[in-house]
């Protein structure tokens, strides 16, 4: 084998291919189920529909590659083990004889409300960094849930046969709802990308001026991994709210055109997805299982440092992460006179003392 | 380009807290100072000292780290957690050879010196070897660093069967190629009278050593 193709195998992953592909499928599936057969498909999106099956191929590789990091499946694995078990389960829950899966249900809901749709722990960051964050996600999601029901064929509109300015509203190919044009509903659903655009533009210019004069954003970021994704956005943006103002104000001059360049600029932004930083948008649920491990940790028996006795961390803890260090091939075992000592029960602090003592014998001092 | 290095020197701190308060002032520590600085063993000596990022080649934090939320520059700095990644699952901390990650529950997230990349990107020293008064932080070339002292620096260090090199220097014997941590040796009883003893028997070993 020459080096070239083992350095690209080393790059391939088949596991996460075929997890990818199953999930590109189900999309298509998805696709042909909920518009009934295709019969509801819009043909005039299908660029969009294209790409999202791509964009699900990458993403979902990019995860299954992600996810099979020895710590990060460690985390999966234990944070949905403590989800499940409830242990450490204790307060109301526990008073109130609650299962184990319905107090950590509730919990996850909190978690929820408050780390992904409120996001106070940006918050706690800077206030202008959470109106940052909030016009972003808020807009995106916004957006991304109004698209992708309508590229997928899953909801369409069909005027009255009676009436051309009423509207009926029809999911997976059942009726649910209907407005007439001019109303206040009508005008709001017409108008929720345009109002999901303006939340984005918000975020992206609070985005703009924190990087062009906070001088630690200047310093850390980079083009591929945070300038890139926001000038996507910003195409996006820019481009879907000219539609608007095109059909509005122009009469519809550059319609064709500007069109073409919103599909282009939402397609290269769904298939750049897992290359910058907005994949965090599929990372981060990793952190509800962390709270659930950590919670806990704070309720099973707990790791004390073997040099100074203190309290560091839950001996749950210490035990996955010497398990994770030997899955890296990483040994911190020291043999000793005494036997194996690993430096995992040592906690932090002492590790930093340990370096420190080691160097003034060293020296002599 | 002139290439500087950043050597410590723990056997140097005076304990003025210095660095820790210019640590501060750094644009991507954002008030936060990320050097541990604190006694080695209070009962028995005033020794201090300064913890900065060791900044390793193949960095343990970022290989636990379940996010991929700590990256290496092409220069080698390994930067402080990607804040949008970061889920403040403590693994870095638990992790590092050296004890150099912070967990901030406040914000939820890791943070750890990044050798004041806002300033040692553009070719400016860090904020806590600027201000160090006895140089046990020191960021210059090594021919500043052979004129001024006699120790040796090295990178290569061995924790059990684990090598790290590092980016970062720490000042040894002279001659010295690599430092060998002894763990046993400095896992001091409990209490501080049995400390001391063990100091003396140490500091006893390493004057017959030298002499």
């Amino acid at each position: 084998m020459s080096a070239s193709s083992r350095t690209a195998n080393r790059y391939f992953d088949p596991r996460a291919f075929r997890i990818g592909a199953a999930a590109a499928g189900l999309v298509l599936l998805m696709i042909v189920v909920g518009s009934s057969g295709l019969d509801h498909f819009d043909w005039a999106l299908t660029t969009y529909a294209v790409a999202s099956v791509f964009a699900a191929f990458s993403v979902v590789y990019r995860y299954a590659v992600w996810a099979g990091r020895p710590p990060t499946r460690m985390y999966l694995r234990r944070g949905w083990q403590a989800f499940r078990s409830g242990r450490g389960r204790s307060g109301r829950g526990a008073r109130l004889g609650i299962g184990a899966l319905g107090g950590n249900a509730a919990r996850l809901g909190r978690l929820l409300l408050n780390n992904f749709v409120l996001q106070t722990f940006i918050n706690r960051r800077s206030v202008e960094r959470w109106i940052m964050h909030a016009g972003l996600s808020w807009g995106g999601m916004l957006a991304f849930g109004i698209t992708f029901p309508l590229v997928f064929g899953w909801v369409h509109f069909e005027t009255l046969a009676t009436d051309a300015e009423v509207y009926r509203v029809f999911v997976f190919g059942f009726p649910v709802d209907q407005f007439h044009v001019g109303s206040f509903r009508g005008q709001l659903f017409f108008n929720l990308l345009n109002i999901s655009a303006l939340l984005v533009l918000l975020g992206l210019a609070l985005s703009v001026k924190l990087r062009m004069h906070d001088g630690g954003e200047l310093a850390v970021q980079t083009f591929a991994d945070d300038v890139f994704p926001l000038l996507l956005l910003l195409a996006v943006t820019v481009t879907g709210l000219m539609l608007t103002v095109s059909a509005k104000l122009l009469s519809g001059y550059g319609f064709a055109f500007i069109g073409l360049s919103h599909a282009a600029s939402v397609i290269a932004l769904l298939l750049y997805l897992p290359f910058g930083k907005l994949f965090h948008i599929v990372q981060r649920p990793l952190s509800l299982g962390v709270a659930f491990y950590r919670h806990a940790g704070e309720n099973s028996p707990r790791a004390s440092c073997m040099r100074c006795g203190e309290d560091f961390a839950s001996g749950a803890h210490v035990a996955d992460m010497k398990e994770v260090l030997d899955q890296l091939g990483l040994d911190y075992r020291f043999e000793t006179g005494s036997g194996i000592v690993h430096y995992q029960d040592v906690c932090p602090a002492c590790r930093r003392r340990i370096v420190t003592l080691n160097q003034g014998a060293a020296l002599g001092r | 380009m002139t290439e500087y290095e950043f050597f410590i020197d723990p056997s140097r701190c005076i304990g003025c807290e210095a660095c820790k308060q210019a640590c501060t002032e750094c644009d991507t520590h954002r008030g936060r100072s990320m050097i541990h600085l604190e006694f080695v063993d209070r009962a028995v000596s005033t020794q201090t000292s300064p913890v900065v990022c060791m900044h390793c080649e193949d960095p343990t934090c970022a290989r636990v780290c379940p996010a991929d939320a700590i990256k290496q520059t092409d220069d080698g700095i390994v930067q402080s957690s990607i804040r949008d990644r970061c889920i403040g699952c403590s693994n870095c901390v638990l992790a590092c050879p050296f004890g150099v990650p912070h967990y901030v529950a406040a914000i939820d997230q890791m943070v750890k010196c990044d050798m004041c990349y806002d300033r040692t990107s553009i070719g400016r020293k860090p904020m806590c070897a600027t201000v160090c008064p006895s140089q046990a932080l020191f960021y210059g070339t090594r021919e500043e660093l052979e004129r001024l002292r006699s120790e040796t620096p090295v990178n290569d260090f061995r924790f059990g069967n684990q090598r790290v090199r590092t980016k970062v220097h720490l000042m040894s014997s002279p001659g010295a190629d690599d430092m060998d941590v002894d763990v046993m040796r400095f896992m001091a009883g409990a209490e501080p009278d049995v400390r001391i003893e063990e100091l003396a028997v140490w500091t006893e070993d390493s004057v017959a050593a030298r002499s």
